[in-house]
């Protein structure tokens, strides 16, 4: 994976310093909180709820052990023993106090790590993959493009006071495990007829209140043309997109707005305009950047594993993805403990999960956004011993891609933009499939809870989707259906009227029921639903 | 004649040019394309800045309007006018602090107007925040402004 070199380590220490004078400052009181407070977002430090919020950036969701064990470390010495892995692929602190910002930014800049542009109307933390450089599927690892991207959008002059946030993915693999199409800007590195590897840009993507897919604007940018491209799609909309109203000013909007042609007709006119301006880096830079992520030296192996114990199979089946090499698995740890936190892990779990990458998985780990952790190189051999340990750490919940694997925003437990807890209804909705049994017999099935509109928990894309509302001062919830954040993207649509807490959790039992029922051959839970439609779910509801 | 609407020189508070300032009438985007004699105009945020392109040479002012440092707008306008070759003095007035001035100096702006004068200290540390940049702007093109700064990308290959 990527090491600093000291070009970069000055560059997160510059900022480090730089922060620490703007918090002095705002001590001072020669920055007003509305001055201060851009800045300390554009550092991952939110006021929440009941205290500040720390988000720390983790490039495209890949890190070693020394910088997981760091994150450890920091849930005990900083937060209240507990990290809160995200949707972004980063982690979060939900007790962090102000004066100790400073000194958590530098002992994360100790370990290549930092919080910058986690928050903020700039270009946030770029996500990929988790599966990058070890899945069988991929044409080519999409994260050196994605590091030369991270380096280009850390501290853009231009684009550090954009109109709203702007999220970037880069995936390289027909199968979309990111969302990428849910981004303001998906890159899917493609090759052409030719053979020759380039990008395909997506653009004006988003979930929140007014979710769109992003339509392709580019079949093939030359990958000696990347940034420049990501330069003029970013120009247009700084210049052109909507800054009178904060809830239409995504570039999703604009590109609505303009239409596909003619946005896509001004940034090819911008592009055309910075080809001659010298912004591309050299290609030298990308094979610079790509030497980080050679393979590791993989060894042929065990090409299965001994089927005897039942618990064991169940775990393997489950969460273990195909690897390039057929003497390897990708391993993913749940998050997701029956009646647990989605997202949640203890500093010692954290610090578990630094120490069995290390022994397992050539010291990598991936962060998922569905808010799980991966070994991305894991032994077909050693997969025994390694479910042994993460069973005995609480890490071992078989559930990858089920109806207990739900992702869920913090809500209205944490989150100042809330109107709906989130939390509890994913703790009892586990809980009480976990006890049916009725999990296994739903196969994939992708439920996502969101606590309020602006949509964290990605409930638009969820197969079952939930959106947590305020109703004349009680929580209520809507049911959705028939979202996909994959290869075959969809936006949910809304069930009918919304639900109790204690209703909505019924709700969701009535549809699987009905899917059950109408299940056919291999029908995942979206694929009866496209077939039949709404109305038999709506029958069973409301009928 | 249109009314001035710019910055005096005296509300110049750091400038890094060593020509003379320009003490001329500064007009609108409007005017200026109307106005064959104008050599000031003042860019609002929704002004597009390539109406300018045509009267570039006769320009010894752009002043670049930020009502609010939140809105970015000025950062793209100034860096059109850099990349299409405009050498003279470009302004940003209006609601400029600390925090903004590294970035907007990278995208070529060399005289800074605050509404509010900021701290001379605070600002000194402001321009000089990073040692070395990621991307390339108007800091790193070598032929226009000069002082020749090189990207860490130009730093790693040299």
């Amino acid at each position: 994976m990527y090491q600093y070199d000291p070009y970069d380590q000055a560059m997160v220490d510059a900022r480090v310093e730089e922060f620490r004078d703007q918090a002095r400052r705002r001590l001072e009181g020669k920055l007003t909180e509305d001055q201060f407070k851009p800045l300390r977002l554009m550092n991952g430090l939110y006021l929440q709820l009941h205290a500040y919020m720390l988000r720390v950036a983790i490039p495209y969701g890949t890190l070693n052990s020394r910088q997981m064990a760091a994150l450890g470390d920091i849930a005990d010495k900083y937060d209240r023993g507990y990290g809160h892995f995200t949707t972004r692929q980063n982690i979060q602190y939900n007790w962090i106090k102000l004066e100790d910002a400073a000194d958590i930014l530098a002992d994360l800049a100790k370990v290549e790590m930092h919080a910058i542009q986690t928050s903020g109307n700039c270009i946030r933390n770029i996500s990929s993959d988790h599966f990058a450089g070890a899945t069988y599927d991929e044409i080519i690892d999409p994260r050196p493009y994605a590091e030369l991207m991270r380096q280009w959008s850390s501290f853009h002059p231009e684009f550090t006071y954009l109109p709203r946030k702007f999220k970037i993915c880069v995936i390289a693999s027909d199968r979309d495990r990111a969302a990428m199409r849910l981004h303001d800007i998906g890159v899917q590195i493609v090759k052409n007829e030719a053979d020759e590897v380039g990008a395909r840009f997506f653009v004006g993507g988003g979930m929140g209140r007014t979710p769109m897919v992003a339509p392709m604007i580019r079949d093939f940018v030359p990958l000696d043309q990347l940034i420049t491209y990501a330069e003029a799609c970013l120009r247009v909309y700084n210049r052109y997109g909507r800054r009178d109203n904060k809830y239409k000013a995504r570039i999703k909007i604009l590109v609505h707005e303009l239409g596909k042609e003619e946005y896509t007709r001004q940034v090819e006119e911008e592009f055309a305009h910075l080809l001659d301006q010298g912004v591309e880096p050299p290609l030298e830079e990308l094979a610079r950047i790509a030497e980080h992520f050679s393979d590791p030296t993989f060894e042929d192996g065990a090409k299965t594993v001994d089927r005897s114990d039942p618990d064991f199979v169940l775990w393997v089946d489950r969460n273990t993805h195909r690897h390039k090499h057929d003497s390897y698995v990708s391993a993913v740890i749940s998050l997701k403990p029956v009646g647990g936190i989605p997202g949640d892990a203890t500093g010692e779990q954290i610090r578990i999960m630094a120490r069995l990458a290390k022994q397992y998985s050539f010291d990598e780990l991936r962060i998922m956004h569905t808010q799980n952790v991966v070994l991305p190189h894991v032994k077909i051999a050693d997969l025994h011993a390694l479910w042994t340990e993460l069973d005995a750490a609480d890490l071992g919940a078989p559930n990858m891609d089920t109806i207990e694997d739900m992702i869920a925003c913090p809500g209205l437990d944490y989150c100042a933009l809330a109107n709906a807890r989130s939390l509890p209804l994913a703790q009892r909705i586990s809980e009480r499939f976990d006890a049916s049994g009725k999990t296994e017999k739903l196969g994939e099935l992708k439920l996502k809870i969101s606590g309020c509109i602006n949509a964290c928990g990605h409930h638009h894309a969820g197969h079952i989707g939930i959106l947590g509302v305020d109703k004349k001062g009680v929580e209520n919830y809507q049911l959705s259906l028939g979202g996909s954040e994959a290869e075959d993207v969809s936006l949910a649509k809304i069930t009918g009227p919304g639900f109790t807490e204690d209703g909505v959790i019924e709700a969701v039992e009535k549809v699987t029921d009905v899917y059950l029922e109408r299940k056919e051959g291999e029908e995942r839970f979206l694929d009866t639903y496209r077939r039949i439609g709404m109305e038999p779910f709506k029958e069973a509801l409301y009928g | 004649m249109a009314e001035d609407i710019g910055t005096s020189p005296d509300d110049v508070q750091f400038r890094f040019r060593d020509d003379e300032m320009a003490d001329h009438a500064t007009v609108t985007v409007d005017a200026c394309c109307d106005q064959t004699n104008a050599t000031a105009v003042r860019i609002e945020p929704s002004d597009d800045a390539r109406v300018l392109l045509p009267f570039l040479d006769r320009l010894a002012l752009v002043e670049v309007n930020f009502p609010s440092f939140a809105d970015g707008r000025g950062y793209s306008a100034a860096r059109i006018l850099r990349e299409e070759g405009y050498t003279g003095e470009l302004r940003a007035v209006g609601d400029v602090l600390i925090d903004q001035l590294s970035h907007m100096r990278r995208c070529g702006f060399d005289a800074f107007a605050p509404t509010s004068p900021l701290d001379e200290d605070d600002a000194a540390r402001a321009f000089a925040t990073w040692e070395n940049v990621y991307q390339h702007a108007e800091d790193t093109r070598q032929s226009r402004l000069g002082n020749a700064r090189r990207t860490l990308v130009e730093l790693r290959h040299e």
